[in-house]
């Protein structure tokens, strides 16, 4: 019997399939938690919980800084977990400062902030302050550690802030308990290198799945004291404050896509590995 | 003369922000935030290039080129009505023309050209991550098991695998990283002595 022709074997085939086919599979597995609604049971990390205590912790009036670092690309990662510990800080009676040092992200910043006071009682210039915007971040962040003033005469919405009656008594990062950034790019490092090495601000970062294992480093040389992770973090976070939120819910999405690409790798290299013995063989043979 | 001028330059100002940054001193704030000022205004005045720059580019493909000429047109017309809407400083408000067209078209644009990145990872995930050497199985095992975390298991699997990855994190990850972060800084510390004794000038463009 003749041999079937090398192109026509299941692991060629598999190796050598059309990735509009991935593309369909994964589209797939993205919708099924919407047609199949179901829910991702999530541990809680250290990282995570570090910032949530260090928030519980808080005593009413005490300022915390929020920087918003993001642009709307990462927006499902980060705004959740933003959106937690926001609420949180309000819930503590917190007063908080906010930036954001991201070019798209005060427009996205000022929605969020401005949904979640209304939503918790809070009032602009009494309960917290959004600065807004200024380019430049590493130079922002050194100069905030003289007088948040100094880039930011004026808050986002043009008002002096001189006259905020909150910001009467924050000049600088003295006058707060921490910094959290939540971060999509590199300015989570500026946060480190320049406000808390040069000015000893405690800093937790929240960042994006694919940068978490960059800032791990920090955590154990206490850097930072606590790390949200991507979606993950959010939802782990969402469990602490008892409030199911856009983490928790994008969570089925974030699994069953990364189940097919789990899937994909162990299928491929089954193919690939397969196609490397067969073609061993035939050599042998010859 | 040419050269050596913007050499000083680069010399005297690279050392008085050297030096301001280790002295906490009103008067090094002061030139801190002088300098600062600086940063600014040169910033402010490559905007106008940067928009004419745009304008221009799209201008020509538009002469040029039926099939982008559309596109252009899209260019133009988005530049205009976010230039028209944004202008009042009220604006930045919340319900405001401008927080609508950000809101509505803006964002979903940007989170959705970035979500396209999971197709691509997808596809890359299946045609290129193959065991082909010992170091890229050793990459495809570490991937799997980190990766595996957001799968729920049946305990125990679920907390081993927890165990896992906080290791595969904790250790063989923070001790490349560290290299990685020594390594670059030593670069950028290099790179800056050198740019600031003038043995590193390409920053002029050419001679």
């Amino acid at each position: 019997m003749e041999a079937r022709p090398e192109a026509t074997r299941w692991y060629d085939r598999l190796l050598s399939v059309d990735r509009r086919w991935i593309y369909l599979i994964l589209a797939i597995a993205v919708l099924l938690p919407t047609v199949i609604p179901f829910s991702v049971p999530t541990g809680i990390s250290n990282e995570v919980r570090s910032v949530y205590n260090f928030i519980e912790g808080l005593e009413p009036g005490d300022n915390l800084f929020l920087a918003i670092d993001y642009d709307p690309s990462t927006l499902a990662e980060l705004h959740p977990m933003t959106e937690a510990i926001l609420r949180q800080a309000f819930q503590r009676g917190a007063r908080v400062v906010i930036t954001s040092l991201s070019q798209f992200g005060p427009a996205m910043a000022e929605e969020l902030i401005a949904r979640v006071a209304q939503e918790e009682g809070k009032q602009r210039n009494i309960d917290y302050t959004f600065l807004g915007y200024k380019p430049y971040p590493g130079i922002t962040i050194l100069a905030m550690g003289s007088d948040f003033r100094v880039p930011f005469p004026t808050d986002y919405y043009g008002t002096p802030v001189d006259s905020i009656p909150m910001m009467q008594d924050i000049h600088n990062y003295r006058n707060v308990k921490a910094v959290i950034s939540f971060a999509g790019g590199n300015v989570a490092d500026m946060w480190i290198q320049y406000g808390n090495a040069k000015y000893g601000v405690p800093v937790a970062l929240g960042v994006t799945g694919v940068m978490a294992s960059d800032y791990y480093p920090y955590l154990q040389s206490r850097q930072i004291f606590g790390l949200i992770p991507g979606m993950k973090g959010a939802a782990e976070y969402e469990m602490l404050v008892e409030r199911r939120g856009q983490g928790s819910r994008g969570m089925p999405y974030q699994m069953s896509t990364h189940l097919v690409i789990l899937v994909f790798m162990v299928i491929t290299n089954i193919a690939y590995v397969a196609q490397r013995r067969a073609r061993r063989r035939a050599a042998g043979a010859r | 003369m040419k050269k050596q001028i913007p050499l000083l330059l680069v010399l005297v100002s690279g050392l008085i922000m050297v030096i301001q940054y280790f002295v906490p001193h009103p008067v090094s704030e002061f030139v801190f935030t002088y300098a600062n000022d600086f940063v600014i205004v040169i910033g402010i005045l490559a905007l106008p290039i940067g928009i004419f720059s745009l304008l221009r580019n799209t201008w020509a493909k538009a002469k040029h080129d039926r099939k982008e000429r559309i596109y252009s047109i899209a260019t133009f017309f988005g530049f205009a009505l976010m230039v028209v809407a944004g202008l009042k400083r009220e604006s930045l408000e919340s319900g405001t023309l401008y927080m609508q067209l950000f809101q509505n078209i803006l964002v979903p644009a940007q989170a959705t050209l970035f979500s396209m990145l999971a197709f691509y990872i997808a596809s890359a995930a299946y045609r290129a991550f193959r065991v082909r050497t010992m170091l890229a199985a050793i990459l495809l095992v570490t991937a799997f098991v980190v990766m595996l975390r957001l799968i729920p298991l049946p305990e125990p699997l679920s907390t081993w695998n927890a165990d896992l990855v906080r290791w595969i994190l904790a250790v063989p990850n923070m001790a490349a990283k560290r290299a990685i972060i020594i390594g670059v800084a030593l670069g950028a510390i290099s790179y800056s002595m050198k740019i600031l004794l003038g043995i590193e000038s390409s920053y002029m463009g050419r001679d």
